[in-house]
Parts: C-alpha cells; sequence; structure tokens
C-alpha cells in the first residue's frame, strides 16, 4: 500500500503531501521504495542493509548465542520465520560483513493434522518447504505435531542451568573461537535431512481427539502452544542443540503480550514475550525477529522474494470473538491502524517487564507449572484475585452445596455434558493405540485416580483456566498424566516424611 | 422447571451469578456479594478499629453500592468505623447537580455525614467554565486531575482517615490495559494495588474495598437492592482511547467471564525489570501536594486556565516547569503552541 511506485496510486499521488520526500532518508540519492513508517522511507539497498543490520544487531546486543553453538530455527513456514531463515542465511553467507558464527538447524513442525489438512495436503506443503530448506543447506528436521504424543515426562521437568554464562565468558568464547578459527568448521557439510516421516491415522486421531476435547476455542489454541512446545524443545534436546529461534515479529510480540494478559499469564510475561526465555534451561528460546513489525518483514519478503507458505491456524476464517487470543489479534490491529503507535509502545512495555522472581532457578520442579513450566504463581498472599476467586466460587455454592460441588467439580464438564464412556481406546483408535498406551504404564487405568482438582495445584494460573476448559484431564498426552502422578506421589511423600524434614530444600 | 439456587438449594434461583456462573436466589446473592467484599477488606487489612473512613461518593451505583454494604458491613462485624460520605461538584450542569441530589437522599437513607467540596471553590473554575475555555477534547484530563486532589483536599476538612473509592473490578481491570496500551510502567505497577500507602502530607489514603466485585454483579446487587441510584454519563465526552480498552475488556468477559479476573491477576503479578527508569515522588513547589515534577500536574492545569493558555497541561511540557515558578512569561512561539485548540 505504501510502495511508491505501485501502479494503482496515479491518481491519488497528486493529493499527497508535498513536504514527503522522494529519496531515500538513508543515502538521500537513490529512489525511495518504501516507507516503513511515516516519514521514513527507504531505498531498496538502504532497506535491505537496515533490515539486515537490526537482526545482527538483534544478537549482538543480547549476546545469547555463542559462537559454534547449534541453534534450531523454528519455522513455519509463514512470512516472520521464512524472514528469519533468510537473515541466518545472509548472516552465515562468505561475504557477509560480520559473519555469524553459529551453526542453524531447520525444525518444522506439521500441525496439518490439527487443523484438519489431509493428508495428501500436507504432503504438499511439506515438499514445497522442503525445497526451501535444501536451498538453505542447513540441517532439516521435519516433524508432525503427532510425535508430541509420545514424548517423554522429563521434558516436563526443567534441567538445571548447566552454567551461568556471563558477558565476560561470551568475550572469552568469541576470542578462542576467532583464534582456533572455528570460522571453517561452518561450512555446510553434507546436509543431515529428516523428512516428514509417515503419520499413522490412528496417532492423528489421538491428536484430533485430544485437541476437540479442549471445549473453547482459547484453550485448543492455549494446548497447542504447548503441546508445540514441547515438541519443539524435545526434538532441540534430542539433536543436540543448545538455542531455538522463534519466528515472533514485534507485532505479534505485542498481539501475545495484551492476550496473555487477558489469559491470566501476567506472571509469565516476561518469559512468553521477551527475547530470550530460559524456563527449559538447559534449552534457551530466542526471539530475534521481534524488532520488527509485520509491515517491515512482509515488503521484505516481497522485496527480496523470501518465500514462504500459507498454512491455515486453527483462528484461521473464524468470527471475531473466537477466541480471546483471536479477538486480541483484532483489537491490536485494528488499534494500530487508529493510532500507529499502539504495536510499538506496547512491544517496549513487554521489554520493561520481567517475572516476579522466586530465585533464579529454583531446582525443585514442584515448583513449576505442570505444562508451560514457568513459576507457579498461584502462591498468592490473602488478598488477590486469585484467593477472590476461589472465595467466590466457595460462597457461590453456599455449605450445603459444597458437596455436590465437590462431585461436579471432579469432571468439571464432562457430567453435565454428557461425553461418551471413556474407554482405553478411542472408538477409531485401533489396536496399536492401545498397545502404546499399555506400554506406556497404562495410561488410562491410572489416568483415571488423577481427577481436576488434584491436576490443578500442579499448575499455574492460566493454565488451570485452560484445563477447566478441557472435557476431562484423561485426554491430555500420557506424558503429561504420568509426569503429573509423579509429582503428585512425590508431595504426598513429602507430606508424610515433612515431620522429620530440617530445611526447605531437599533433592 | 424452576432452577434452584446453588447455594441454599431450597429457593428459587433468580440470577445467574456473572462472575462464577453460579445460579442463586436473591438472599443467597446478597450475602455472596457482601461477604466477598468482607473477605477483601479483612485479607487486605484495609481499615483499623476506631478510624474515620470516606466514602467517595458520586451518587453513581458504584459509589451507592460501596456506601450500602460499607455501612452494612460495619454493623455486621463491628469494624468499629466512623464512616462519611465525600463527594466532589466539578460543576457540570445537567449532571453533577442531578447525581449530587441523589448522594443528598442516600446522605438521609443510610444516616452518614456528607461534605461536599465544589471545584468552584477549590480552584475558582467549574467545568463547565473549563470546557468553554479548552473544548471537548482533553477536558477529562482537567476534571480527572482536580478530583483526585479535590477528594485530598475535602478529606482533610473532614479530618478523616481513609477515603475509600467505588472502583470495581471491571475498572481496575480496564485500567491495567490500558496502562499496557500507553506503555505507563510506573502506573501499571500501581494501579492494581487495593490501598495506596500514606504517601506523605496532603494525601489521604485510599482503598478500593470493591476491587474484586464485577460491575455486572454491581448493577444486580444495586437492582434487587432497589438501591436509589443516578444513572447518566458525563454530557462532556467519554474517554475515546479508554473506551477501546473497555469495549476490548467487555468483549473478553464475553468469551470468558473470568478474564476480567484473569486480567486483575496478570496486573497483580508484573513486574518491572530493574534498571527501568520510574518517576520519583516529589512534591510539588507551588502548593505541596504530591508531584513527579516540579510542578504537580492541577497546578500546571490551573496555570494554563488562568494565563488561557489551556494546552500548558496537556502533554508533556516539563521544560516550562521552571519558567511558570520563577513566574516568568512564556516567548510567543511557546504561547502560540498552547493556546486554544482549534475545532
Amino acid at each position: 500500500m505504501c510502495q511508491v511506485d505501485e501502479h494503482y496510486e496515479e491518481g491519488l499521488e497528486r493529493a499527497e503531501v508535498p513536504s514527503v520526500s522522494r529519496k531515500c532518508v538513508k543515502c538521500k540519492e537513490a529512489e525511495a521504495t518504501v516507507v516503513i513508517r511515516a516519514g521514513d522511507s527507504f531505498c531498496r539497498t538502504c532497506f535491505r542493509e537496515y533490515f539486515i543490520h537490526k537482526f545482527r544487531a538483534m544478537l549482538g546486543k543480547n549476546r545469547i548465542i555463542f559462537p559454534g553453538e547449534k541453534v534450531l530455527l523454528a519455522v513455519s513456514g509463514g512470512p516472520s520465520s521464512s524472514s528469519m531463515l533468510r537473515q541466518v542465511q545472509e548472516g552465515l553467507s562468505q561475504n557477509a560483513h560480520k559473519k555469524l558464527r553459529f551453526c542453524p538447524g531447520i525444525i518444522f513442525i506439521d500441525e496439518g493434522g490439527v487443523v484438519g489438512q489431509s493428508v495428501e495436503q500436507r504432503r504438499r506443503t511439506a515438499g514445497e518447504l522442503l525445497t526451501v530448506f535444501r536451498a538453505a543447506g542447513f540441517p532439516v528436521h521435519m516433524v508432525p505435531l503427532e510425535q508430541v504424543l509420545d514424548l517423554p515426562s522429563s521434558i516436563l521437568a526443567s534441567a538445571s542451568l548447566a552454567s551461568k554464562r556471563t558477558a565476560s565468558s561470551y568475550k572469552v568464547a568469541v576470542d578462542r573461537f576467532v583464534r582456533t578459527d572455528g570460522g571453517s568448521s561452518l561450512t555446510p557439510q553434507d546436509q543431515e535431512v529428516m523428512l516428514l516421516p509417515p503419520v499413522n491415522q490412528s496417532q492423528t486421531q489421538a491428536l484430533q481427539q485430544l485437541m476437540m476435547s479442549a471445549t473453547t476455542l482459547t484453550a485448543r489454541q492455549e494446548l497447542l502452544n504447548t503441546l508445540r512446545l514441547h515438541l519443539l524443545v524435545h526434538t532441540a534436546r534430542s539433536k543436540g542443540y543448545n538455542k531455538v529461534m522463534l519466528g515472533d515479529n514485534g507485532t505479534r510480540a505485542a498481539v501475545k503480550l495484551v492476550s496473555s494478559i487477558a489469559l491470566g499469564r501476567g506472571a509469565q510475561l516476561a518469559q512468553d514475550t521477551g527475547f530470550s526465555d530460559s524456563r527449559f534451561g538447559d534449552i534457551i528460546l530466542v526471539r530475534p525477529m521481534r524488532d520488527y513489525s509485520a509491515k517491515e518483514i512482509s515488503y521484505y519478503n516481497y522485496l527480496f522474494s523470501v518465500p514462504s507458505v500459507f498454512i491455515p491456524a486453527l483462528d484461521t476464517k473464524t468470527v471475531d470473538k473466537s477466541s480471546i487470543q483471536h479477538l486480541t489479534e483484532i483489537f491490536i490491529t485494528k488499534l494500530q491502524a487508529d493510532f500507529p503507535s499502539t504495536v510499538s509502545t506496547v512491544y517496549r512495555t513487554s521489554e520493561k517487564l520481567q517475572t516476579v522472581c522466586r530465585g533464579p532457578s529454583t531446582p525443585e520442579h514442584t515448583t513449576r507449572c505442570l505444562l508451560c513450566v514457568c513459576d507457579l504463581d498461584t502462591a498468592t498472599e490473602e488478598a488477590s484475585a486469585f484467593q477472590a476467586t476461589l472465595t467466590s466460587e466457595q460462597l457461590s455454592v453456599g455449605p450445603s452445596g459444597a458437596a455436590r460441588t465437590e462431585t461436579q467439580r471432579q469432571d468439571p464438564v464432562g457430567l453435565n455434558q454428557a461425553a461418551p464412556p471413556r474407554q482405553c481406546c478411542p472408538s477409531g483408535g485401533g489396536a496399536e493405540d492401545c498397545g502404546r498406551a499399555a506400554s506406556g504404564g497404562g495410561c488410562c487405568s491410572s489416568a483415571r485416580l488423577l481427577v481436576g482438582s488434584d491436576l490443578r495445584s500442579l499448575l499455574c494460573y492460566s493454565c488451570q483456566l485452560m484445563v477447566k476448559d478441557l472435557a476431562s484431564v484423561e485426554s491430555l498426552p500420557h506424558y503429561i498424566l504420568s509426569e503429573a502422578q509423579r509429582r503428585q506421589r512425590r508431595s504426598q511423600m513429602r507430606d508424610e516424611i515433612s515431620d522429620f524434614l530440617l530445611g526447605d530444600d531437599e533433592g | 422447571m424452576p432452577v434452584l439456587c446453588s447455594s441454599c438449594a431450597e429457593k428459587r434461583a433468580v440470577l445467574k451469578r456473572p462472575k462464577t456462573g453460579h445460579s442463586l436466589c436473591k438472599e443467597c446473592f446478597f450475602w455472596a456479594f457482601e461477604e466477598e467484599v468482607h473477605q477483601t477488606i479483612v485479607a487486605a487489612k484495609l481499615f483499623k478499629q476506631g478510624e474515620t473512613v470516606g466514602i467517595a461518593a458520586s451518587g453513581g451505583k458504584d459509589s451507592t453500592v460501596l456506601a450500602h454494604v460499607m455501612k452494612l458491613l460495619n454493623e455486621r462485624y463491628n469494624y468499629g468505623l466512623e464512616l462519611m460520605l465525600l463527594s466532589v461538584d466539578e460543576g457540570i450542569t445537567g449532571y453533577r447537580d442531578d447525581s449530587l441530589e441523589t448522594v443528598k437522599r442516600n446522605q438521609q437513607q443510610y444516616e452518614l455525614p456528607l461534605k461536599i467540596v465544589s471545584y468552584e471553590e477549590l480552584y475558582g473554575w467549574t467545568m463547565d467554565a473549563i470546557v468553554k475555555q479548552v473544548g471537548l477534547k482533553n477536558n477529562c484530563t482537567f476534571c480527572g486531575v482536580f478530583r483526585r486532589q479535590a477528594l485530598d483536599r475535602g478529606a482533610i476538612m473532614l479530618k478523616v482517615d481513609k477515603i475509600c473509592t467505588g472502583h470495581n473490578a471491571d475498572d481496575v481491570a480496564e485500567t491495567v490495559l490500558m496502562n499496557v496500551l500507553r506503555g505507563d510502567i510506573a502506573r501499571l505497577r500501581r494501579c492494581t494495588a487495593i490501598s495506596t500507602t500514606s504517601e506523605g502530607e496532603g494525601v489521604v489514603p485510599r482503598c478500593k474495598p470493591l476491587k474484586y466485585a464485577y460491575e455486572k454483579e454491581i448493577v444486580l446487587y444495586a437492582y434487587f437492592k432497589k438501591l436509589d441510584y443516578f444513572s447518566t454519563e458525563c454530557i462532556y465526552s467519554p474517554n475515546a482511547y479508554r473506551g477501546h480498552a473497555r469495549t476490548f475488556l467487555k468483549d473478553l468477559e464475553s468469551i470468558r467471564p473470568s478474564s476480567i479476573m484473569d486480567v486483575i491477576h496478570s496486573g497483580e503479578n508484573l513486574s518491572v525489570r530493574e534498571g527501568v527508569k520510574m518517576p520519583v515522588q516529589g512534591t510539588c513547589n507551588r502548593c505541596g501536594y504530591i508531584s513527579s515534577q516540579a510542578l504537580c500536574k492541577s497546578c500546571v492545569l490551573l496555570e494554563g486556565l488562568n494565563r488561557g493558555l489551556p494546552k500548558l497541561g496537556i502533554g508533556k511540557h516539563h521544560r516550562l516547569h521552571d519558567k511558570i515558578l520563577s513566574q516568568q512569561p512564556l516567548t510567543e512561539k511557546e504561547e502560540r503552541k498552547l493556546k486554544s485548540v482549534d475545532f
């Protein structure tokens, strides 16, 4: 729209304010091609330089990615992450001004099963992306989301930080890297490509059933984000990566910040939207695209033909109020149209926040949320929104109603919605699904013991809200349920021996 | 089949609680609502035995319910508080004069002493006169800033120990969202606090006993209790930007009713990174009221009004504070920028 040489704007151009310069504001010579913000018009070359510099500056400023480190680029195929892939390619290219010094790999998580794409569609998308990935020359990991069902429980336990790496150690590492001329080791060798393995139909069904057990789209989107993150971190761990780069851009960050607030994730905001996120301890999530607006990225992708693939999301083609996340996105985008500083203001707010720290990284896993692996925020003081909500619920059922709701609470929605009796195998599941469950320690039979109210004590405020919207907690994947049981047993054990423990900390 | 009350399980439920979704009968709803406010007061230790508390009363639903519930709880639980009503007359014809009539009726119904302070006596300007000079844009800035100080001044005249205001959960959640959208990190941190600590001379601590009460439940309470309140929007345009936050919050609530509490929970658990510059609280060099600048906002606004430069207090003109303090004239260029807004 703001591109100067678009032909259909011929008629309008005369009406434009004459003070708007046609020259690039940077080099003041070439004709301007793009207007990023009011007053900032760039020519093609300067825009490219500005864009590339921003990426490198973001990494340089934060000093989180050490030279020689293996970094996994999470590419969804959308404009933002595709642009991120291009930036890494540019940074690693031979003639780059200041070469990036890490070893990238690409991960694509195929969520087609969740958004109802056919096997054929999924295969085609993967094929398209593979061509792009092959061209980049980095190792590629194509993973179907279905694999999340087979994750080990260990993914939910945050590993303690290997060693606190500081700014000074960064310098040392850079020096060592330069001396040993590590640059040569970065030249692409044989490209390792892990193709999308064929997905079992029953797995897809199991995953779909899990997603459908969320009664609201809000919860479904949250659940998908949680599962995707688990799978990302797991793949990074098993393939030996230390960092995962996410393609969240500034617009996305602003939307996420506001929707996180609406979802009660205030305590986790800094981790959810900040540049780096160390909730998983050994794997650090990095968001290097945060400084770009969605608009800048589309311009760059258009001008420098960065290919991207459209993959529908859960909230594609839904009404405005279909979910909290979707509503927030629409709200922010509309507000941005009227008040063009909205996104940057919100984004800047996110930079000033941090989580309420209860020790930077507590080794005791039970203080972390079972699902989002952030510090629990439910141990609040007496006068708080959390306590007030509990009070309201208690008062609304009264003394006589307390017993009645107790039974209701154990199966929050399941009973009144006349859900089909939950069996060990989903009706269309087939034998293999059952076998998997059995080998995993009998998910169904033991999961039955796990009731909603028990699970809630292991979750943060926001994940409690999400689980409340699930038809039954038993539909959660096995790795989550078994870890929940482990934690419960552990806390029961601790209760039993609490009289004999001397300190707060235990192994 | 009539739905039974989920609390007593005897009477017919007459309403569905917006906050929890439970169906309750009238009596159980009253009980739950009052008890929740009581829990909030006790848990946050808002009052001490023997204190004098001024209830900021506008005549609207929130403050009417607040006055009613405060009086009731004070008797039911023996808080030992001496309650008073405190109103501010902004001087808005056709709006405040009518709502003050409601407050005066409330005063008789609840048998509480009432004090009205007016902008006219405090500042020499009524809102009507201000709007005549400033226009309909930005006039809410004047009203809001002046009211904050007027309440404090009234509270000092009445010699109360604390002021409680009728801010409800929706108001607090809306403010959280507003401050995020405006990037106002200092206010974002403060806005969820249920009470202000005594900030210094001339400032009376404030609290919000209805902080966790949904606006809809306040209306339901007032409706079923048949409370006498005044409900009209202010005649001078509502604040446009806050309107966006309000609509957004209402939409959120319609998707997930707990959203209001969720936003407050988020706000309560936010914390600011170390090293982020925060305004330092000082006092105004002219009137001695709390201020982060050399001059407090209401002195700047007043100066602007008296000099005929209404835009002086709109936006940031901190550089001019020294000039105002030393009574220096402004340059012509500065004056031109601060002259009345065109429309």
